[in-house]
């Protein structure tokens, strides 16, 4: 691989150990890749913030970091933290667990990263351009900006997220050049898709199919990026895809090449099936919502929902600090606390000790999250779309 | 067998083989190196001081700081063998200094045999 003079420099630890050993994990990245050179990066999401997800190990990693006074070069956000980071108390989070995720956090700012903690950076401040070179780590963002934005990243490790965060810069290699971006399998669907569940649902089933491959939809309606964003999340934890394209909606879809592919046929019994296989449990503890964060749009439909009426088990839609205050500002916040709901900000239902705090069953109408709770967070998961779920802890 | 060094080193141990892609966040735990994620075929089974070997890394990000966190809590296995390592699992062994080699026809390698994996060179040879 080529490396500047400038680089070489990094590499030889002229900027300092650190920098060095984080350049040492790019180049080394590159090497195995046979990425050609290093090119600059527009910005960075950083994956591994939660204590519960990277430990007293990755704890002591991010402070060995940061005690060594290096800043990032470029625009980072941060992923979700296992707490709400104000209002921990008040919701119950254990107190041993907030002091070591808040001096994650403080090892984070100390690096320069901006500590908004959210896995839809895309809709809190940090959106890349079409076609930008980005380094972004979390995977359902880095699917929502290869596939939805049409920007290029890599499924980046945390680490390798940071390293890029620090130095500015990643290797050159994957679905950074046009050629990787090509898809790989037809998924054509005919099922009846009207809520973001059946979107996880779909994302859920496909990525069990697909795994690392990239796939072209046909047969997708019209949808906002709310419906887009589950769809991605799904595919991206039950499989290992980065980057989807869909006939008519994704701003590469029109450009790559799409014929002769293996095709996936996915039916409505393929779906409903797929909902079976998702909903294990009954009975509910709690209801949480906003996995990947919740947009604004969701939010005001919860509200929507509950305004006036009392929810009789606990109910959680998890989103960015941005949405929120979005939200207490237009009275969402207030609707859905006064029903018996919450708004909780900066983390989310997976990365959040649930299981300690006594919940053994958890609705959700999210494909990612259903891949993740029953392994992680020890819990039961009862699948449905936001409307049947919320009529339910009403009834 | 001959494949590609992902992170250097020369390490042994008893072969435990997937035939399904790992993902190491919400797949194993990190304290114990056993696998939690439902219905995975190794659900149940630890990891530690094995040859690991599955064809590819799916799921989440975070999955680079598990595999180094299984290293620094003592859990972690020997080492690993992929038919195609990508950058979350690469990231990851090369932090932990885990020996990882990829490009290989894991199909050839069961569970129990006992595994000779020369990351530096990139080799990998089978005892059955």
């Amino acid at each position: 691989m080529y490396l500047t003079n400038k680089e070489e420099a990094i590499l030889n630890g002229e900027q300092g150990e650190v920098m060095g050993r984080l350049f040492r994990l790019l180049t080394r990245l590159g090497e195995i890749y046979n990425a050609d050179k290093m090119i600059p990066v527009g910005s960075v999401q950083v994956a591994g913030v939660s204590y519960k997800s990277i430990g007293d190990p990755g704890l002591a990693f991010l402070e060995d970091i940061a005690k060594q006074h290096v800043k990032v070069k470029v625009l980072t956000f941060l992923n979700p933290a296992g707490m709400d980071l104000e209002h921990w108390k008040e919701l119950g989070f254990p107190k041993d667990f907030a002091e070591n995720q808040l001096r994650i956090m403080d090892a984070f700012k100390d690096m320069g990263i901006v500590v908004t903690s959210t896995c839809t950076p895309y809709l809190a401040g940090n959106l890349p351009r079409f076609r930008e070179h980005i380094a972004w780590s979390e995977s359902s963002a880095v699917s929502f900006s290869n596939s939805v934005i049409g920007a290029r990243t890599n499924r980046e490790g945390g680490p390798s997220a940071l390293a890029a965060a620090i130095c500015g810069l990643t290797p050159n290699y994957g679905l950074h050049l046009w050629e990787n971006r090509q898809p790989t399998m037809k998924i054509t669907v005919d099922a009846n898709l009207s809520y973001a569940a059946d979107f996880g649902a779909l994302g859920y089933y496909v990525g069990k199919q697909v795994k690392n491959k990239i796939p072209y939809f046909t047969g997708i309606p019209d949808v906002n990026t709310d419906f887009l964003k589950a769809l991605g999340a799904a595919m991206a934890a039950s499989g290992a895809v980065a980057l989807y394209h869909i006939e008519g909606l994704t701003p590469e879809a029109d450009l790559v090449e799409n014929k002769n592919l293996e095709t996936i046929h996915v039916s409505q019994q393929d779906l409903d099936e797929t909902y079976e296989t998702l909903n294990q449990g009954k009975d509910p503890d709690i209801i949480i919502f906003g996995c990947p964060h919740a947009s604004l749009r969701e939010i005001a439909t919860l509200a929507e929902q509950v305004q006036g009426k009392q929810l009789k088990k606990p109910v959680w839609i998890c989103t960015s600090r941005l949405m929120k205050e979005a939200s207490d500002r237009m009275g969402f916040t207030e609707i859905i606390e006064d029903a018996g709901g919450k708004i909780v900000a900066d983390t989310c239902m997976v990365v959040s000790p649930i299981e300690q705090m006594g919940y053994k069953t958890t609705a959700v109408n999210s494909g990612k999250a259903a891949n993740y709770l029953p392994g992680f967070c020890k819990q039961e998961v009862v699948y449905n779309n936001m409307h049947k779920l919320i009529k339910e802890a009403l009834a | 067998m001959k494949g590609r060094m992902i992170a250097p080193g020369n390490t042994k141990g008893e072969a435990i083989v997937s035939p399904e892609p790992i993902g190491f966040y919400g797949g194993i735990d990190i304290n114990t190196g056993v696998v939690i994620e439902k219905n995975h075929p190794l659900e149940g089974s630890c990891v530690k001081d094995k040859i690991l070997v599955f064809p590819n890394g799916k799921g989440s990000t975070v999955g680079s700081y598990v595999i180094y966190g299984l290293k620094k809590n003592g859990v972690a296995p020997a080492g690993i063998i992929n038919k195609e390592t990508e950058t979350i699992v690469a990231t990851g062994v090369i932090l932990a200094g885990i020996p990882c080699v990829d490009q290989i026809d894991i199909s050839q390698i069961k569970t129990g045999d006992m595994v000779f994996l020369d990351a530096d060179n990139s080799e990998v040879t089978i005892n059955k």
